[in-house]
């Protein structure tokens, strides 16, 4: 039996190395901007509206989350914890993780009041058809939570940024 | 595919289910002395369990509060089904130590309540959305004092009883502040351990219970509860007041102490003592 197996697997052609599978299936690669290194979206309105809560006003937040460097540091650490997260893997398979992280990082930056505007979608579009319930979005906040805690964020500033961000349960979520 | 890649690979990795099906640490609530979900002395509008939208979750939990002239234990379980419905089940034992000496029904007289619970979440988040829409539920107590006789030897019209209860809990996390309110409906002498109503007043009085409580961390809160009671036996009966501190040691584990004032119980004045309780919740 094993030789006869052993026999046929040597019997298999080696696949052709220089296939173009993606063309050979019809499948369009989108290619990634040489200078941000994003994949393409489709044009929508930017606006600082879009990230979904009202700025903190004064500067006190974004000095509790250590300035643009410390929310930028806090941004990057959330994003490679929730996407080698493997309760949320899926939704961020097949996403722009470059894209994600720059958003990411000015949406908190443009919250916490530390000097940026957010270019993103608005929160509805940007998780439409990810299919985020409950248990993904608490996967989310311990993410975050994490990284204010490394980066040394006080803990009732930790849930004052939080108390911004959870009312947009409501446009991530879907049942 | 093109650009780099972080961590994505996680094929053939499932993921832990226990994780995947968690609330919020804490969201869980510790177990009231009736069972089910809430603060130590008042229900709450939240779900027992650890499950999420989805999923089975289950809560269990031993009390027990030591105080002048009683010894109070309580254990129970409590399912929560996708974080909508709570089924629960308590056993109250009140030891009257020396107390059962005085009131002619034998030194260390153990009366005992088993509480049958079920509670649904009407609307609203503890957590997530509108920062002022608290998590709504509405539950009914069902309550079986296993000590007939005293309780209609003290005055009580009856040694079985529904409570209904209506809650609202909302974590206001601009200020780190959890808050409760409940209303609840009842007949209940001592919630029950000395029966329902008496031959003077049987009626349902509507009754409150306010926690609040402060995050001090992803772990530990503290806080105060208050609870209104009726004096059907017109025995002095007071209404209770704590202060409480919850650590969650993990995920599933949680301990609660507490400095309870249980006020005056079948004219023993001043019943105020430690609360200690364990949880386990998964």
């Amino acid at each position: 039996m094993l030789t006869v197996a052993i026999a046929l697997l040597l019997m298999q052609q080696a696949p052709e190395a220089d296939v173009d599978w993606d063309k050979e299936f019809g499948v369009e690669v989108e290619e990634r901007d040489p200078v941000t290194g994003e994949l393409p979206v489709d044009p929508y309105d930017q606006s600082n509206d879009n990230a979904g809560a009202k700025p903190f006003s004064g500067t006190g937040m974004a000095e509790q989350f250590g300035g643009r460097e410390g929310i930028r540091r806090i941004a990057d650490r959330f994003a490679d914890l929730s996407i080698s997260d493997p309760r949320i893997a899926a939704i961020f398979e097949g996403h722009d993780h470059v894209r994600f992280r720059r958003t990411i990082f000015e949406q908190f930056c443009y919250i916490l009041n530390a000097g940026c505007d957010y270019t993103g979608r608005d929160m509805r579009s940007a998780h439409q058809g990810l299919g985020s319930r409950k248990p993904e979005m608490n996967a989310i906040v311990e993410n975050l939570q994490t990284a204010m805690r490394e980066e040394g964020v006080g803990f009732a500033a930790q849930n004052r940024f939080l108390a911004k961000l959870a009312p947009m349960s409501d446009e991530i979520v879907e049942r | 595919m093109v650009g780099p890649s972080v961590g994505t690979d996680t094929d053939g990795d499932p993921p832990p289910p226990a994780n995947y099906n968690a609330k919020l640490l804490l969201t869980n609530a510790a177990s009231p002395i009736e069972g089910g979900s809430g603060g130590g002395i008042a229900s709450w509008a939240t779900i027992g369990g650890r499950q999420s939208d989805r999923g089975l979750g289950v809560q269990t939990h031993a009390t027990f509060i030591a105080l002048p002239d009683y010894q109070w234990t309580s254990f129970g379980v409590a399912l929560g089904i996708a974080d909508r419905v709570e089924l629960s089940y308590a056993r109250q034992n009140f030891d009257t130590q020396d107390v059962g000496t005085a009131l002619g029904i034998g030194k260390g007289y153990v009366l005992n309540q088993d509480v049958f619970g079920a509670k649904v979440r009407l609307a609203g988040d503890v957590v997530y959305g509108d920062p002022l829409m608290p998590q709504i539920s509405a539950g009914v107590q069902y309550k079986r004092a296993l000590d007939g006789p005293i309780a209609a030897a003290v005055g009580a019209a009856q040694d079985q009883g529904l409570d209904f209860t209506l809650s609202a809990t909302k974590l206001f996390l601009s200020h780190s502040v959890l808050v409760n309110t409940t209303a609840r409906l009842t007949k209940g002498n001592q919630n029950g351990l000395l029966g329902f109503g008496s031959a003077t007043d049987s009626d349902y009085s509507l009754q409150f219970e306010v926690s609040l409580a402060y995050q001090l961390s992803r772990r530990f809160v503290a806080g105060a509860e208050f609870r209104t009671k009726p004096d059907n036996l017109g025995l002095g009966e007071d209404n209770w007041f704590d202060i409480f501190a919850a650590y969650a040691v993990t995920d599933a584990v949680t301990l609660t102490t507490a400095y309870a004032d249980l006020g005056s119980i079948a004219t023993f004045e001043d019943q105020r003592g430690l609360f200690l309780q364990a949880q386990f919740a998964f």
